[in-house]
């Protein structure tokens, strides 16, 4: 096993004048958790693409389990890592497990190989079995959500990559289905990069937090090293943001009623 | 059931047959061609334009324009290859029909098809790249199925169109359920014109409706529904066509007509004759007056009449009129050199050219010929065929008379003569064979200066059946054997309002 699963070395990315990412290196280890913050056209999204060939860079090199991308094919590389984003994108034409079990059709599996998995992956995204059968128009945004993760995990990824999966869910659905992803980060062994704008979400679910300032990496640490260490004062005002909040929350919940 | 009605029938079988697999061919041609085009477009905003404005520009070409354009072109083409290659092909009938129906049929497959695929969700695309479909996976997979409801509703408009454009394929040669609209027309047998439009836009709406099956189907995701409609689809395009397949035996003569009467009668007149000495007979009716020479000399048609005025000065371009006679020998000769087409012989009248009015207003008004018609001009009105004014004939008698008529008007002939009664022309453009001459009281002016060439029907042979010696013996004893007041009553029976016979009754009582 390579001694990093995800190797980025001096990434650029232009848009017309304007640089999205302006050398960016950065690597993940196997089993790592990252989330991937920053204000927004900080260029975050811009580099998780580069991983699954969504971007290509305009230099740089982009190593995924040791290979460079540049050697596979785009849509081969994309079979073997999970993609959740945010509009999630499911195939309205197609049912929930037709869906789900999109990218093992795609590599030729077995039909009754897919249909096992399917059903697996329902149970291990907490949906009923019964909704194999349904078309994504007749579910709930959580549970649309839910199929996506079950779509992305569906050809055994080692890797997932997430776009802010879980920013347009209400907060209830939201933690649950965060909790819930990490759990399966930890039983299936997963690499993780996740993308996302929410400070919480990022302290509480991920190991290593990596943040992006106008298309740089300013900072990246575990969520403890970040708030105690970063000499950055917008690095650590963002990593007080999720304190102050945690503090004044308990604080009004305490309050006794008058 | 009435006996037009029962004639209309009896044709229904082949003119529907045609006209389905020519409409079928034309949109499953326009489909296979306009899907890979709206998806280039799709993808290249610099195509998209360019793809757009050029299917909008050959809509804005009237489609009876834009099938007769394709038959000169198509000629040419069939020329070219003949002489680099040894083949040639049709020019007439099938060819040109298909591929301007095809042309007509883009537009709104093209516009659909670009704006449904552009229209697929971009979250949805995204999803395809990132589970890992190649273009063409997420192409057919995806985008293809997304969009299929918006392309079916420009498929059906497509078909709506194609059907109805069809019916103008018969100008070009091509059996459709045009024949109908416009045998009818010429004959004034409303009851074909109505049975034609009716037929016509049953099997649009048919058509319509099984293909809305699919788009339903397609737009509910419910394969049984879209399957429902491909079926029906398909039964039908194939009961329509299958008197084609059982009777279609290769017809070894074809049998030309132009557009009026006289030619459907005496069409039928001579598919009789072959048929009796043993042969099989198709026809090409409603063919231009251009179209149908140059058809039999490129071996399209094997047999049709034509006049010898019309010959002498639009196919070998000549101005002078030496005289009946010599006109006719000088023809016998030129055509065969030039062309190797035979002129068989002068079936035993004419049908010249000729300027009539009401017996009574030329009393009136003093004329007896074409110069006193010259003097009165200014106070009358002109009324023509559609294509007299662009003739050589009217400009020599023009040129030999000086007319300056007060108004000159363009009518299909059916309707000249309705004008001429009705008041909205004083002299018309009539033909000597007419036999509405005689049943309406008109009066041929004469021609004291000559200026009109003569125009003896003339029966032509193509150059491959030239020594064709049963087309020669079943046709020959015609020539000379149709004096002009036989013509004239024959034409009348199948022009006058009441009691019409159809052409091929019409052509039983011509030759005893």
């Amino acid at each position: 096993m390579p001694q990093t699963t995800i190797e980025l070395s001096s990434i650029e990315k232009r848009y017309a004048a304007h640089a999205a990412l302006a050398g960016v290196s950065l690597s993940i280890a196997p089993g790592e958790f990252v989330a991937l913050v920053g204000p927004s056209g900080s260029g975050k999204t811009t580099l998780l693409k580069t991983i699954n060939g969504l971007v290509t860079p305009d230099a740089g090199s982009v190593r995924v389990l040791g290979e460079d991308t540049g050697a596979v094919p785009v849509h081969i590389l994309r079979r073997r890592i999970g993609y959740v984003f945010q509009e999630i994108g499911l195939f309205p034409h197609l049912t929930v497990g037709e869906n789900i079990g999109i990218t093992p059709k795609l590599l030729g599996w077995e039909p009754a190989r897919i249909a096992t998995r399917i059903d697996d992956l329902l149970g291990l995204v907490d949906l009923p079995h019964e909704m194999a059968g349904r078309l994504p128009a007749a579910l709930s945004g959580g549970q649309r959500q839910r199929v996506g993760v079950a779509r992305a995990l569906a050809a055994e990824p080692k890797i997932m990559l997430m776009d802010e999966p879980f920013g347009a869910l209400d907060p209830v659905t939201r933690d649950q289905l965060g909790t819930d992803y990490r759990a399966l980060h930890e039983k299936l062994g997963l690499t993780t990069v996740m993308v996302t704008h929410d400070m919480s979400e990022a302290v509480l679910l991920a190991d290593r937090i990596v943040v992006l300032k106008a298309g740089v990496i300013v900072a990246d640490g575990t969520p403890g090293h970040l708030s105690a260490s970063s000499d950055d004062p917008d690095v650590r005002a963002l990593m007080d943001a999720p304190r102050r909040q945690a503090e004044r929350l308990a604080a009004r919940l305490s309050e006794s009623p008058a | 059931m009435s006996p037009q009605l029962a004639a209309a029938f009896d044709l229904l079988p082949d003119y529907l047959a045609w006209h389905v697999l020519l409409s079928a061919s034309a949109l499953a041609l326009g489909l296979i061609i306009s899907l890979p085009l709206a998806v280039a477009a799709s993808r290249s905003p610099r195509l998209r334009w360019p793809v757009l404005a050029f299917a909008g520009l050959i809509q804005t070409i009237p489609s009876l324009a834009l099938l007769a354009l394709f038959y000169p072109l198509l000629l040419a083409v069939s020329a070219l290859s003949l002489s680099l290659t040894g083949h040639g092909f049709s020019a007439l009938g099938f060819l040109p029909s298909l591929l301007a129906l095809t042309l007509y049929s883009m537009l709104p497959i093209l516009r659909t098809a670009t704006t449904g695929i552009l229209g697929v969700d971009p979250a949805v695309r995204e999803a395809a790249d990132g589970v890992g479909m190649t273009a063409g996976q997420k192409l057919f997979q995806v985008e293809l199925p997304l969009a299929m409801p918006v392309i079916m509703a420009g498929v059906r408009t497509a078909a709506v169109w194609t059907i109805g454009a069809a019916t103008l394929s018969t100008p070009v040669g091509q059996t459709s359920l045009g024949n109908y609209i416009f045998a009818g027309l010429q004959t004034e047998n409303w009851v074909s014109v109505l049975f034609g439009c009716a037929a016509s836009a049953v099997l649009a709406m048919t058509a319509d409706q099984l293909l809305g099956l699919i788009e339903t189907g397609a737009a509910k995701r419910d394969r049984r529904l879209m399957m429902a409609g491909a079926v029906g689809l398909l039964v039908g395009i194939v009961i329509a066509v299958l008197p084609l397949v059982s009777f279609g035996k290769p017809a070894s003569y074809v049998v030309g007509a132009k557009n009026f009467s006289e030619q459907y009668i005496l069409a039928e007149l001579m598919a009789d004759r072959l048929e009796r000495a043993g042969g099989t007979v198709s026809r090409k009716e409603d063919l231009g007056s251009a179209v149908a020479y140059r058809a039999l000399a490129a071996g399209e048609l094997d047999v049709y009449v034509d006049y010898t005025g019309t010959l002498w000065t639009n196919v070998l371009n000549r101005q002078d009129n030496p005289g009946r006679q010599a006109v006719l020998d000088g023809l016998t000769t030129e055509l065969k050199s030039r062309d190797g087409v035979t002129v068989l012989g002068s079936l035993g009248f004419e049908n010249a050219y000729a300027f009539a009015m009401n017996a009574d207003r030329a009393k009136a008004l003093g004329i007896v010929s074409l110069a006193d018609l010259a003097r009165e001009a200014p106070k009358l009105t002109l009324g023509t065929d559609i294509e007299f004014l662009s003739r050589p004939e009217w400009k020599a008698v023009d040129a030999a008379y000086g007319f300056r008529f007060k108004a000159q008007r363009s009518f299909q002939p059916t309707f000249m003569y309705r004008a001429l009664s009705g008041g909205e022309a004083d002299v018309i453009s009539a033909f000597s064979s007419d036999g509405r001459i005689a049943a309406d009281k008109l009066v041929v002016l004469t021609d004291p200066k000559g200026a009109l060439p003569p125009y003896d029907a003339v029966i032509l042979v193509s150059p491959a059946r030239a020594g064709d010696q049963r087309l020669i013996a079943a046709l020959k004893p015609l020539v000379g054997s149709i004096p002009v007041a036989a013509m004239q009553a024959a034409n009348y029976s199948v022009d006058r309002d009441t009691a019409k016979a159809s052409p091929a009754e019409a052509a039983r009582g011509l030759v005893k």
